[in-house]
Order: C-alpha cells, then structure tokens, then sequence
C-alpha cells in the first residue's frame, strides 16, 4: 500500500507518498496559485497512491473535491516532525500565513499548541512583503540580514504599519540589511513567546517555509538557546505528517 | 412576512429595510447552522417555530400585552431579577446583543476597542432594528463591566427610559448589601412603573414561575450527561437564549417535553451525535441570539458541547430562588442570596467560577474547555489565563479563543478547534 499526504498551504502545496514503512517514495512541490483545488489535482496525477490524507488550509475543499480525510497542520506537522527527529516535544511551524508552536507528549500527541489569530504578523507573508519593501528577493532575505552587524529595533508587529516604519528607516538613510536584521528579530520575538508558552525546554524542530532562511534558526537559537533542529526540507513535513497518519 | 407584521414594526419605530436585512440574514443563518442537523429532537421544531417568529408573534404578544396594561421591561444582563419584575405584573426581555450591525454609527459613539456584544447593543438601537428594545417601557441597564457601564451613559441619549441598577464588585456584607439595597429600589422603579404593589403572594407565585422555569433549564442540562449526547449543543443552546425571550410558562413547558423526549432517547441508548464523540464545555462569554458562530464552528468539526459555563447557559440559570418566604422581606432576600451567587467576572476575586467550571467538566464528562473570550471585554479575558492553567494543571484540556461576530477569522478558528478536537481524540 502507498499513503499519500498533500499539504495544501497559502504559498505552496507538497506532496509526499511513504510505503507501509513509512519511507518517502516520493515528494513533489508546486505553488497554491490562484486555482488551489487545479494545482492540488495536477501534483495527485503525477504519483500514484492507495489513501490519501489532506492538511493545510485548503484541506476543507480538497475533502469535498477529492473525497479525501483531513487532519489539521498541527496534527500533521507534530508527526511529521516526530517522524523525521524521534522523542521531539515541540516543534515550531511557520508557514505563509500562520505560525505555530507545538507540544508534544512523549507519546508524540498533541499536548498543547499556541497558533497566531487572524493577522499575518510574524508568519512567511510577513518577511515576505517586508523583502520586497526592501528590495531583496525573499531566498536571500535570511542570508543579507545575517550580514548585518547589528539590529534595529522595528516596533510594529503588524504587516501594514511594519512596511510604513520600514519606508521611513530607509527615507532616513538606514542600512538594508539592519533594517532586515531587525525585521527577523521582530518575527522571531513573537515565535518565541509562542514557544514559551508551550515548552520551556529541550529541543525544538523548526518547519514551514520560513525555517529555510538561515537569520531565523540563528536567532531563534540565540534567543531560546534550546538547540533549533531543521528537517532537510522542512517544507514537506506537513505533508509527510499527513501521509503518516493515513498510514496509520 | 404578513402586512400586519409590517404596520407592527413600522409603528415601533424600525427601520424596515435594514430589518428585512436582518431577519433575511437571521434566517439563513438559521437554515444553515439548525436545520441542517441531523437526529434533532422532535420538541426542537417548537424553538424552530420561536426562532422562525422571533420578531414577529412574540412581539405582536407583547403588544397585546402592552394593549391589556401590562409593562414590558428590557433587560442585557442576569443580574435584572425576573421574580421582581413578574411580581408586578410586567414582562421581561432579554435585549438584541448577538450581531453586529449599523457598525459605522455605533462606531461614532463607542470606541472601536469596545466588545462586539455592547457595540450590538448600540447597533440594535441606531440601526432600529430591535423589537424588543422599541416595545419596553423600561430599559435596565446595569453596572458590570466598564464597558457596559459608560456604554449606558451614552445609550441614555439614545432612549428615554433606561434605568441603571448599581452592582457590587466583591462578594462582601457591604457588597450584599449593595446588591440589596439596589434590587428594593428597582422594585420601587417596576411599582412606579406599572402601578402595581408587590405582594408576598405575587412574588411567591413570580419566584415559582421562574424557578420552574430554570429548573427545565438544569433537567435539561443534565441530561446532556449523557453519553450518546440526546441533544447538539447548538440545540440546548438555543434553549438557553430563548429563556430570555419567550413567555415563561410556554417556555418551561417546551423545555420540559424536549426532556421528555431526550429520556425516551437516553433509555433507548439513542443520540443526537453518534456516541464516544468527543465532549466539549464552553465556558466564557454569553452568546446570545444569534451569536452562533463557535458552536457551530465545534459540531461541525467533529465534536460536541455538553454545556454552558456562561450567562446565556449554566451561569445564568444555577440555583432557584428560595420560595420558602411569606414576606416580602423575606423573599427580596431570598432573591438577593440566589442572585449574590452568580459568578460573574466581574467579580474580585471569582474563585467559584472556576470550581464551577471543574465541577462542570466532571459532571457532564467534557474531553476538554474551549474558553469563550469576546475581544476587548477585560474581565472574561483576564479569567481565561488562571483558568487555563489551572485546568491544564488538572489534566483538562483548554482551548483560549478570542473572537467577535465577524466571520473574518472563521478559517483559523476552524483549524484551532479541529486540532483540538484531534487532541482530545
């Protein structure tokens, strides 16, 4: 049998098939677009599966077009993210348009969970219109603020008065990648307080999208100082989760 | 909708596009959160029937009411004794609360950070779409929160006859004093108003009405102990918000036949929802009518509510009022202990709330708390941080949401509750 999990996000949808042990066969990767339920049935025709497990803030729709189960992102991100670094207890997700931090028991349930409400602050979308407001492209948003030799200090966490404060520092003449710098250290003390919330120790496994840029794990591992483990891709640890639990 | 109905509601004043507005939105919602269930309760059709004339033959009562000589008393909150108001031959209502509407005028008034059940209040009331509020001959507003409490400095500009009663803060002599002192004179304002003196035997006979009328409420409420749930929780809760609404015999003995009903079902091992469903009590925040968006977001999401730590629900409803009385002293402070003990956050400190909650969650064997907070109102909000934690210390479960009537954030309240929905599993 081959279990299939889609992972159908704001951004981006994966894909992953795992076999009765829980192997990847294969993993595929598209963007959401503006059509999600077309992008979604041009991934599922391209691998071939027994069950499929739907997550993400499209699984909703994909259930009714697809005739699928769902499960919520924090179900599929914590077993993923178990599966990939056994005897986790908390795993952070930031994705495109919501952050979350997890707790686990040590049988790998949900124990708890801290997820942002209606806004985009300190989620993907967040750093990503900030990069555009500053000129970078988002994949080396991380690695120019991490050039940066020290942070300035951005107050607002909310997107829209955040690029304002954003056009002003930079009318001021201030560096760009300080201004980033500090832009990330703004998206990292909202995670943290979120993290804190659930656990207070131990490692954390760090997924979504915006683990992939290098300024977030670093300073959120300066901040926590808990060591910050990162899934080869994290982006696919939704989808695994789910395929996981359709295996089950 | 008749024409009669129509000359009714325009001789109160409303404005009638923006109520057909209203009862068109009303009515879909109606249609697609509580006909759409399955395995109701037959008795249920009669609340479907309240619901469906909600703004109609009730109001059209009250009218006839009104025309006989009898006094119609509005009221936002449980702390306004029914008994009193009863006992001097007049009617209570609860107020419109639970949607927003006329937003951009409200907003000329209250400040934008005010919770979404004060701001309905004042929308009713701009919007003039609210029955009720346009029938009452007094309207009691009350000292709880500070929201509602400046909130009733300027609805006083709106109506000419809006009574405000004083609440204790702490549950002290001098507080019960308070509480009593201000409950004998709101009987003096129900007397004046009506032109009616209150007798040991009408209070007698109003403290019975209204105990009866509760206690249909806690019958109801404890057979939803049962495990396969007899009734949805959207159903009992629509229960618990026509209470305040409907005529209070009718009411009893409609709650009553559901009971009925629902003990046939429970000794046939029958159920509304399949059994080993996961089990929810929401506590928090009232939702009143038709404030329907949690519930509904939770029995859709594969999980059901087995009470109401709330006003509109078990908070509001705990405890009768002693009857034993033959004076009218003796009732006023029979009535002044049964309502000293509400539980209300604004109350400092409020340590029975929280038992309350916990022994809540034992007797109808809840999976888990989802915390009902209304973004911006201080005091249930403030509560919903120690109750978290001391029931996670518990082992129980908690859920903290913050919402209002909007449907803006019905996505992420959908994946926050599934996901604790999958954790109680």
């Amino acid at each position: 049998m081959r279990y299939a999990g889609i992972d159908i996000g704001s951004r981006t949808i994966e894909l992953v098939v795992v076999n009765e042990a829980g192997e990847m066969l294969c993993t595929l990767q598209a963007d959401t677009g503006f059509d999600p339920m077309m992008s979604a049935k041009k991934l599922i025709d391209e691998v071939s599966y027994d069950h499929i497990m739907a997550t993400g803030y499209g699984r909703n729709l994909f259930e009714i077009s697809f005739d699928a189960q769902t499960v919520t992102e924090i179900k599929a991100h914590a077993t993923g993210a178990r599966a990939l670094f056994p005897g986790t207890q908390t795993v952070l997700d930031i994705g495109g348009q919501d952050s979350k931090a997890i707790a686990l028991f040590d049988n790998g349930k949900v124990k708890k969970f801290e997820m942002n409400d209606r806004c985009a602050a300190g989620t993907g979308k967040f750093l990503e219109i900030m990069a555009r407001t500053l000129g970078f492209e988002i994949e080396d948003f991380g690695r120019e603020a991490l050039m940066a030799e020290k942070d300035l200090n951005i107050s607002s966490m909310c997107t829209v008065f955040a690029e304002s404060e954003v056009t002003s520092l930079i009318a001021r003449g201030e560096n760009r990648q300080e201004i980033a710098r500090g832009l990330h250290a703004s998206v990292i003390r909202r995670a943290v307080g979120m993290i804190n919330r659930v656990t207070s120790k131990g490692e954390i496994v760090f997924t979504g999208g915006v683990a992939k840029n290098p300024c977030m794990s670093a300073l959120l591992e300066k901040k926590l100082a808990r060591r910050i483990l990162i899934p080869d891709d994290p982006q696919l640890v939704g989808a695994l989760g789910a395929a996981l639990i359709a295996k089950e | 909708m008749s024409e009669e109905y129509r000359s009714m509601w325009s001789g109160l004043g409303l404005d009638l596009d923006g109520h057909d507005a209203l009862l068109n939105v009303l009515g879909n919602a109606y249609q697609d959160i509580y006909l759409s269930q399955k395995n109701r309760p037959e008795g249920m059709k009669y609340f479907d029937f309240v619901m469906s004339e909600v703004h109609g033959l009730r109001i059209k009562e009250l009218l006839d009411e009104k025309q006989s000589g009898r006094k119609i008393i509005g009221s936002y909150c449980v702390f306004v004794p029914e008994e009193i108001v009863l006992a001097a031959n007049a009617t209570l209502v609860g107020l419109c609360s639970g949607a927003d509407f006329a937003m951009e005028e409200v907003e000329k008034l209250l400040p934008r950070n005010t919770c979404a059940l004060i701001k309905s209040s004042f929308g009713f009331k701009l919007g003039k779409v609210c029955p009720y509020l346009e029938s009452a001959d007094m309207i009691v507003g009350e000292n709880t929160c500070d929201g509602k409490k400046k909130a009733y400095e300027s609805l006083n500009d709106l109506v000419d006859n809006l009574y405000v009663m004083d609440l204790p803060q702490v549950k002290s002599d001098q507080g019960r004093a308070l509480i009593k002192a201000e409950y004998i004179r709101f009987k003096g304002a129900v007397e004046a108003l009506t032109g009616v003196t209150i007798t040991p035997e009408s209070l007698k006979e109003a403290i019975r009405t209204v105990n009866a009328k509760r206690s249909a409420l806690h019958r109801l409420s404890s057979l939803r102990q049962a495990d396969p749930a007899p009734i949805s929780g959207l159903d009992a809760l629509l229960a618990n918000q026509v209470f305040f609404y409907d005529n209070p015999a009718r009411f009893t003995k409609s709650v009553n036949a559901i009971c009925d009903e629902l003990e046939k079902r429970i000794s046939e091992k029958q159920g509304a929802i399949p059994e080993k469903t996961p089990r929810i009590l929401i506590s928090g925040c009232p939702q009143a009518v038709p404030n329907w968006k949690l519930p509904s977001i939770v029995e859709t999401s594969g999980a059901v509510i087995v009470g109401e730590e709330s006003c509109v629900g078990e908070r509001g409803a705990r405890n009768l009022t002693d009857e034993s009385g033959e004076t009218v002293e003796a009732m006023m402070d029979a009535i002044v202990d049964r309502y000293f003990q509400v539980d209300c956050a604004i109350f400092t400190p409020n340590n029975e709330r929280l038992d309350h909650i916990q022994e809540m969650v034992a007797a109808y064997r809840a999976d888990g708390v989802i915390h009902y907070g209304l973004q911006f109102c201080q005091p249930y909000l403030m509560e919903s941080m120690p109750v978290e934690k001391a029931l996670e210390e518990k082992g129980i479960p908690c859920l903290r949401i913050e919402t209002d009537y909007s449907m803006e954030d019905i996505g992420q309240l959908k994946t926050r509750i599934e996901a604790f929905i999958e954790q109680l599993g």
